[in-house]
């Protein structure tokens, strides 16, 4: 097999056209060999990359932008493994990885949560045996704290302060134990969880309140792989799935129009007499009726095929990745 | 391909020697094992050909047409050199295109494209469904002919000589793929009628004779294209592909610089202005019997003045006005400016027929070869094709691209398409099956060794309605779970089919490797989506026998948390009960905690042999201040505890052992004194 790390250039912004449309391809710029199938990644900082692998390794990459090339700048191996870390197959694949610079946090098949540091050779702490099942991803809630997923449908929450390895909190969902495969936090308010399952359900949790999800939304056709609130518009979500589809979710309203809290009753009302006049309208994410206040649900592909596997988004751009080992860009979404 | 009528190709596998040793061979799902044995060669002759060893003669004998097999040779294991029992294993794959990086390109965009014509609809009816076969066809050429640019870019810029061999043969085997499909598309999807023919032709040669492009570049460049001395050369290539256009500006320029030849050059440019061509556009309502009226005309006015002796002074223009005249001869002489027969027949066609009927391009396509070829040079294979193609064989081409080429690739996808067109209708093949259908699984089953272009073969096995299915089922099962991600989405797959054998069965392989590396959640989450009981109970003996053996649970998270799940399995029902009995009695709600354990043991959800570890765990229950188990709730403590000391001489030896005697008696004890307590409180009369 030959995987490799790639960086992109998907066009400058200088070279809008007429339309404001882009016209140049997105074009390679450097790669290198990885082993393994990368499960996930995330930027660290400006230059470097974190990468999870199947193998149960979690490498740092640094592109160098002066003469654009990769190279791998630290590696944890076997940060991964099953019953034994001496063992030659007894790698684990590492699921997810999570970065704050200069910690990083990553979660793998073998139900172990890892704590590094960017400038540490060694682990700085490790969570054995922190889920009996597999730990789909891992999100930031605060600072200190994580959130995880795993194949038996529970949302838990870490305080990593804390030297106990006991989960600070568990939520799980009602009815069917559905593992839960990716999760997201609302970037502004930070009691809002978005959390994708293997049916393709999309729930909200609220975590400061009660153990199950506020809102459970049938979405995909099959297992959810990734969500993301937009970092800067959050009442926009994006969710992706294998059954093709890449979906966004618009709850944004007009701003001429009344605040949604003020047409529904009960919890949203008692919180909002607590709240300060900054505070601006409850998220639309927790209402109790998501078709009444105009939730718009778009379909981004037209000719769907293969899954989904992964998606990311910033400012007016979305990027998409295929198993017909195909990338999308999508630079115009809010046009 | 009803019977094998060429030898199959020969494949030497290179260091194992056939001619010493007898070879033997295994087929995998999508390979061969051949390794040497002890055995030497029986005696007579020498055979060096490896199809005549008698174990591999067997598989050569299927009727299939013989795909090239490349063999790759890996060392799996024993020596290096020849001792007499060496011990290697050749692994011989075919298909080993699949793996060229380039290609892959290839193969996602055509199964899109695939996928497309798939799901097209199919009651559009005559010309729009004809235009909308057409842009298929197109759109499966250009993405060859972006995989020649990728190809070619690779060949430039690698470094290693090997590579860059592999990747040259590669452009040419995918620009004469290109060639093929393009004339395909013209003769049999457009099915082109007389008059637009010979511009789809002309097109189709301009496009892929280009050895002359950089000669024509030269010229244009120069600073007095007149005086090049390739510049006649140019002239008549433009000529021979019928760009009169541009022929006639370069003549201009001839003209401008020679001024003694005006007159000839005036009359030779009035004559290419005004030569008739079929055209196109249907707004034209000029007809194939007006064209060749004027075609007549035009045709004679050339005779006339090349009999009047108007060229004879310059050559050049004569043989231009030759040509322009159909004179094989002169045509003929432009050999290597034209590069192939297939130029020379619609330069023929062009200047002799150019209403040619599709039913008569036959002739002149045989002809022109034996002319081009004059005896010299044996038609090759790519020739053999494009001559199938002019006579409108349709299987032959198919069988003769099938045979040459390494890859399915071409042939099914090329069969599905003019499968749409409808014109393959008749053809069966003896097992069975329609062509299409056979090389589709032909081609899906190569895809399926990947370790990643599998998932394009389960779309085309889910378009092959008689064996589809099978083959599918049979080949999703070896696909290596080398990851969880991978399995969720085989599994997805199976379930989207129902085949729900598949879905046990990989669940199974999944729940038993997490089992091996204690991860008894995952194993229970496998085995919840298999709805799999068995292992349910499996999972729950696990879970029970660490209890007993530690005196606490692992993985409190997950028992904790079973919720309706609990109910795939009893035992895992009890597992969940129980923990729930832990707990009420932690948080001290005794009698509830009674109650429960009570139920496990009478309503028969806890096993016998947890029966004891029940009874003991009831001991601090009796033992309490106040009474908790009732009169009832004691008599059947006391009947559960002489159901488990009565019964075997296996229970008596037992009952000898010293710890097992001292807990009986203590239950008994702890049982009667409660008994007595509570008959006390019970048959008290409170207050008044």
């Amino acid at each position: 097999q030959d995987n490799r790390i790639s960086i992109w250039s998907a066009g400058d912004l200088g070279n809008a056209g007429l339309n404001g449309e882009y016209h140049g391809e997105p074009h390679l710029l450097c790669d290198i060999q990885h082993n393994g199938d990368v499960m996930d990644m995330q930027f660290l900082d400006q230059e470097r990359i974190v990468v999870a692998s199947s193998t149960g390794t979690v490498t740092i990459f640094r592109h160098h932008q002066n003469n654009q090339t990769l190279s791998a700048n630290h590696r944890w191996e076997k940060a991964h493994y099953h019953v034994d870390q001496d063992t030659s197959c007894g790698g684990a694949a590492c699921t997810g990885v999570v970065c704050n610079n200069p910690e990083i946090v990553t979660v793998g098949e073998d139900g172990r949560i890892n704590l590094f540091r960017a400038d540490q050779k060694d682990t700085v702490r490790t969570i054995d045996n922190a889920d009996s099942s597999t730990l789909h991803a891992v999100t930031f809630l605060r600072t200190t704290e994580i959130l995880t997923v795993n194949s038996i449908g529970q949302l838990k929450i870490w305080d990593l302060r804390q030297q106990r390895n006991e989960p600070s909190q568990i939520f799980s969902l009602a009815g069917d134990r559905v593992p839960l495969h990716c999760v997201d936090r609302h970037p502004n308010q930070q009691h809002i969880v978005a959390t994708g399952g293997q049916d393709g359900m999309l729930s909200i949790w609220d975590i400061r309140q009660g153990t199950m999800p506020v809102s459970l939304l049938n979405a995909h056709e099959a297992e959810m792989w990734e969500v993301h609130f937009h970092p800067s518009d959050p009442d926009h979500l994006f969710t992706c799935s294998e059954d093709g589809s890449l979906w966004h979710w618009d709850t944004s309203t007009n701003v001429s129009e009344k605040p949604s809290f003020l047409h529904q009753g009960g919890r949203s009302t008692a919180y909002l007499s607590h709240s300060t006049i900054n505070q601006s309208v409850v998220s639309a994410w927790l209402s109790n009726d998501p078709t009444k206040d105009r939730m718009e649900i778009t379909n981004l592909i037209p000719n769907q095929t293969l899954s989904v596997n992964s998606l990311d988004v910033l400012g007016p751009c979305l990027v998409y990745g295929t198993d017909a080992e195909a990338i999308y860009v999508n630079r115009q979404l809010f046009a | 391909m009803d019977e094998l009528d060429t030898e199959p190709p020969l494949v030497v596998v290179p260091g194992a020697d056939s001619s010493s040793r007898q070879l033997c061979f295994a087929w995998g799902p999508a390979e061969v094992l051949v390794c040497e044995t002890l055995f030497s060669r029986a005696g007579g002759s020498r055979s060096r050909y490896l199809s005549r060893s008698p174990c591999l003669s067997r598989f050569w004998g299927e009727g299939r047409a013989g795909a090239a097999v490349r063999a790759l040779t890996d060392s799996v294991a024993g020596t290096e050199d020849g001792a007499p029992s060496s011990s290697r294993v050749f692994v011989v794959r075919r298909d080993q295109d699949i793996y060229i990086q380039t290609l892959r390109k290839l193969f996602n965009e055509s199964h899109g494209i695939f996928m497309g014509l798939q799901r097209s609809e199919e009651e559009l009816a005559g010309k729009s469904r004809k235009a909308q076969l057409v842009q298929v066809s197109k759109n499966y050429r250009s993405v060859i002919r972006a995989c020649m640019e990728d190809m070619h870019q690779a060949a430039v810029s690698t470094r290693d000589p090997a590579l860059q061999g592999l990747y040259s043969t590669q452009v040419s085997i995918l620009s004469a793929m290109e060639l093929i499909w393009n004339l395909c598309e013209i003769l049999f999807v457009e099915a082109a009628t007389a008059g637009p023919l010979l511009l789809r032709l002309l097109d189709w040669v301009r496009l892929h004779v280009c050895d002359v492009d950089s000669m024509v570049r030269e010229v244009l460049n120069s600073e007095s294209p007149s005086k090049h001395k390739l510049f006649w050369n140019v002239v008549d290539v433009f000529v021979l592909q019928g760009r009169m256009d541009e022929a006639r500006h370069l003549l201009s320029k001839e003209a401008s610089a020679n001024p003694t030849s005006m007159n000839m050059y005036k009359i030779l440019d009035d004559l290419m202005k005004k030569m008739p061509v079929p055209s196109v556009c249907k707004n034209n309502t000029q007809t194939l019997t007006e064209l060749e009226l004027k075609w007549q005309h035009w045709h004679e006015e050339c005779q006339r003045y090349l009999q009047d002796g108007t060229f004879a002074s310059n050559p050049h223009m004569e043989s231009i006005c030759k040509i322009l005249l159909g004179d094989e001869d002169a045509i003929l002489e432009k050999k290597e400016l034209m590069t192939t027969w297939y130029h020379f027949l619609v330069t023929r066609l062009l200047y002799s027929h150019p209403t040619v009927k599709p039913m008569e391009l036959r002739f002149y396509a045989q002809s022109s070869m034996d002319l081009f070829l004059g005896g010299e040079s044996s038609p090759e294979p790519l020739d053999m094709i494009l001559m199938a193609a002019f006579e409108f064989e349709i299987h032959q081409v198919i069988k003769e691209c099938s045979i040459v080429l390494s890859n399915w690739w071409f042939v099914a996808h090329l069969t599905d398409l003019l499968d749409h067109c409808k014109l393959l209708q008749s053809h069966n093949l003896y097992f069975g099956s329609n062509m299409r259908e056979f090389l589709l699984l032909e081609y899906a089953s190569g895809l399926f060794s990947h370790h990643s272009l599998w998932q394009l073969g389960v779309d085309y096995f889910d378009h092959c309605p008689e064996y589809g299915r099978v083959y599918l089922e049979l080949h999703i099962e070896r696909i290596p779970l080398s990851t969880e991600q991978k399995a969720l989405k085989v599994l997805r797959i199976c379930e989207q089919r129902q085949m729900h054998e598949q879905v046990r069965s990989i669940c199974k392989i999944m729940a038993m490797k997490a089992l091996r590396n204690n991860r008894l959640g995952s194993a229970l989450s496998w085995s919840i989506r298999a709805k799999d009981a068995a292992f349910a109970t499996l999972i729950s003996d696990r879970f029970l026998k660490d209890y007993c053996e530690r005196g606490c649970f692992s993985d409190l998270d997950l028992i904790d948390n079973l919720g309706p799940s609990m109910l795939l399995s009893d035992r895992l029902t009890f597992l969940g009960k129980y923990r729930e009995f832990h707990r009420l009695y932690g948080e001290k709600r005794f009698p509830e905690a009674a109650r429960l354990l009570l139920t496990l043991m009478t309503a028969h959800i806890a096993p016998c042999s947890f029966w004891m570890t029940l009874l003991t765990d009831a001991l601090p229950l009796l033992e309490q201040k106040e009474v908790i188990f009732s009169a009832e709730q004691t008599y059947e403590l006391m009947r559960c505890l002489e159901d488990l000391t009565a019964g075997n001489p296996d229970k008596q030896k037992i009952q000898d052992d010293d710890i097992e005697t001292t807990k009986v008696e203590m239950l008994r004890l702890a049982l009667a004194r409660n008994l007595a307590r509570v008959i006390v409180k019970e048959g008290t009369v409170e207050g008044s």
